[in-house]
């Protein structure tokens, strides 16, 4: 009778202590509300390949996610695995300790990722990585395969083939670029949709190296060029806000829309019959290399103080390896960072094309890290020099003189 | 003393609703100001720094150059609104006692706006004003006046004007109620004796009406001036976080959410600067709305 009570006993701690071992939950944070029935089917795939596991999904609406983590996280409540931004809003989570850095030891996926993707997930301070990335965005510009077909329009291969083409479709009666400014960060987006291959490859290894700052040639070059095919903007276009550019390429009445890769998917919602293309917009000369930008948009993170580590980091393989990219690209229709991933949308496959040759969407990549942030003043110069209120040269500087508050190399 | 029953009963029934004032008005409050004087890396509060974060926002650029450009717009906004609400208002309400034709519909027609949410006028009139498509810009083309049509929120000299406006619209049945509600107020035998002195309607209105209606006038220019400084949703709808274009309509509230919680390109959210402003926000405020208050009493006349 005594033996069999010890055993009872011995057999309920034995559970007891295995029974986290045998049911592992886990659950993953996000802000892709809209993403929810396809993240629904990765984490199947991802139970079934590992039993005793579950991953449960919960979303976060997209403006306070990080607030909402944070506080989370600060509070002890955090989930296990979180998706996070990239740099700044990456580094605000990192800093605070709550992240569990990763390698590619423990996630030996890694090494094959790009090097620039994996910097979008390091911290700046201590080298290391707190996330697996998994999407880029790219800026280019988009256009209507139709109207370009009945103006006899194709791909320009220099500027002034771009602005050739621009005056072409205004004298037809259609308005060439949809974009209007009056929404603040639609000021950084056109610079970079437009002008990446005017500042060229070299313009932002020299600005990290301290060699060249806002005032340099190529960026008021490119501020130049800006405002040049900003006469082929609608009117008014420094009133018009983001959304009611949106309606004027989709309802078909401008023929190119400068903005991300994440334009396509709302273009064909909003008009299905949409024939879409993509390019980079070119150089001066046709020789110049035709650049696009590019930038991360977050990655996949784990609790350092999380309950189920090791299977939290069994999803971060999972979520790091080709299979899943894979599935990703093809159900969320986005830029995956895995190596290797094809894409099924012609388009999709056109944008990873481009991203081969690329430059950074320099501000929101290196001058987000200090107050007055660099898109800010980006975004309010540009909006000036649109507008009539400044000229290039004083642009640059100004972008230049207001980073030296913070930016060390600018400080003279 | 010893309590009696009935002191029992006084306690039981005052304590809880004093706990529930306490911890979810006066606590808030108190943390809020507290949150000010530390250092915060995002939501993480670090070491106690005294008035540093103050310091920041009124004497260190960038913030000080940010939070005298708000601060300017917020007095602008304050001036403009003094005259095309609160003046305006003042006259038709006149207008309305006085029982011009049509009263009636125009007692309901004036105060209709002020029903409908800020969300829904800031919305309208960022239609209105579209460039390509608003009614503002549509009209003057078809009256042969397309010189004029602007990009109303698209260039500094306009958008402040144009929130300005869209605010005006809204409100301005809000003091046309409170001033009619006090002119009715005004005895029909004080009236009768000034109709047999003078038949001039401008004497009657700054040497009765005006003294007279002065409590509502106080009621009307605080609310206003609190309103005007705690300026919020409307240029957020209609112009965004950062004040587009390049700041022109940037006022303390959208400057303080900026700072506080971090807009779409800014870059981290700092609770301690953020609360600095709301600080200095609030006190600045309760201070002259309290001045405006004692001194706006002070004229009101006992009927």
């Amino acid at each position: 009778m005594r033996t069999n009570l010890f055993r009872i006993g011995v057999g309920l701690v034995a559970t007891m202590i295995a029974a986290p071992a045998f049911a592992q939950d886990l659950t993953l944070w996000s802000w892709r509300q809209e993403d929810k029935a396809q993240y629904e089917q990765f984490i199947s795939t991802f139970e079934a390949a590992n039993p005793g596991i579950t991953v449960k999904f919960e979303t976060f609406e997209a403006t306070n996610y990080n607030t909402i983590l944070s506080t989370a996280l600060a509070g002890g409540t955090g989930p296990d695995l979180m998706m996070v931004r990239a740099y700044g809003g990456m580094e605000a989570i990192a800093s605070g300790g709550y992240l569990e850095s990763i390698s590619t030891e423990t996630v030996p996926a890694l090494a094959g990722f790009a090097p620039t993707a994996i910097a979008a997930e390091t911290m700046r301070s201590d080298s290391k990585i707190y996330a697996v990335p998994f999407a880029s965005q790219t800026q280019l510009v988009i256009y209507n395969k139709g109207l370009f077909d009945a103006n006899g329009i194709t791909e320009p291969q220099t500027w002034d083939e771009l602005i050739a083409a621009a005056q072409k479709l205004k004298d037809a009666g259609v308005i060439p670029f949809a974009n209007g400014t009056a929404t603040a960060w639609q000021n950084e987006t056109v610079l970079f949709d437009l002008t990446s291959s005017i500042m060229g490859p070299a313009f932002n290894d020299d600005l990290l190296a301290g060699k060249a700052d806002f005032t340099d040639p190529r960026f008021v070059e490119a501020l130049t060029k800006l405002k040049e095919v900003s006469a082929f903007f609608p009117d008014g276009f420094i009133g018009l806000d983001y959304p009611s550019a949106q309606q004027l390429f989709s309802s078909g009445m401008a023929a190119m829309f400068a903005g991300g890769s994440y334009e396509l998917a709302t273009f064909k919602t909003q008009n299905p019959d949409l024939d879409l293309g993509v390019f980079a917009a070119p150089g001066k000369t046709a020789d110049d290399p035709k650049l696009v930008s590019i930038y991360y948009d977050g990655g996949y993170a784990m609790n350092a103080k999380g309950a189920n580590k090791e299977a939290a980091l069994k999803f971060l393989n999972y979520v790091a390896s080709q299979e899943f990219g894979q599935a990703f690209a093809n159900s969320l229709n986005n830029i995956s960072t895995i190596p290797g991933v094809t894409f099924d949308n012609p388009l999709l496959q056109e944008v990873s094309e481009l991203n081969a040759s690329a430059i950074p969407y320099i501000f929101l990549v290196n001058f987000r890290y200090g107050e007055p942030p660099g898109s800010v003043l980006e975004q309010q110069e540009v909006a000036k020099l649109l507008g009539g209120q400044t000229t290039p040269e004083a642009a640059g500087k100004a972008i230049t003189d207001g980073l030296a508050v913070w930016y060390e190399p600018f400080k003279k | 003393m010893r309590m009696t029953g009935r002191g029992w009963w006084i306690t039981a029934l005052i304590v809880p609703p004093m706990a529930f004032v306490a911890l979810f008005i006066i606590y808030p409050i108190v943390a809020a100001f507290t949150y000010a004087f530390f250092d915060w890396q995002g939501l993480l509060r670090g070491d106690f720094i005294g008035l540093a974060n103050f310091h920041k926002v009124l004497f260190e650029e960038p913030y000080a150059a940010w939070t005298r450009n708000a601060f300017t717009h917020n007095i602008m906004v304050f001036v403009a609104l003094m005259v095309l609400q609160n003046g305006l208002g003042f006259f038709l309400a006149y207008a309305l006692w006085r029982e011009l034709p049509g009263a009636r519909f125009h007692r309901i027609a004036v105060f209709l706006p002020v029903v409908l949410s800020t969300v829904i006028v800031g919305y309208l009139f960022k239609l209105f004003m579209h460039p390509l498509f608003g009614v503002f810009n549509i009209s003057l083309r078809g009256i042969g006046l397309g010189g004029l049509a602007q990009p109303w929120l698209g260039q500094d000299s306009t958008a402040l004007w144009a929130l300005i406006i869209a605010n005006a619209w809204h409100m301005l049945g809000f003091p046309t109620l409170v001033f009619l509600a006090g002119m009715q107020r005004i005895p029909t035998e004080m009236l009768d004796a000034v109709r047999m002195e003078t038949q001039s309607e401008w004497v009657k209105i700054t040497k009765i009406v005006w003294p007279l209606v002065a409590p509502s006038a106080t009621v009307v220019f605080v609310l206003l001036f609190v309103g005007a400084f705690n300026w919020f949703e409307l240029p957020y709808i209609m112009a965004g976080l950062d004040g587009s274009p390049y700041g022109s309509t940037d006022v303390l509230g959208l400057y303080f959410y900026r700072t506080a919680f971090g807009g779409v390109s800014s870059g981290q959210p700092n609770f301690g600067l953020g609360s600095a402003l709301a600080v200095l926000i609030f006190v600045f405020i309760a201070a002259i709305a309290s001045v405006i208050t004692v001194r706006l009493r002070a004229r009101e006349i006992q009927l």
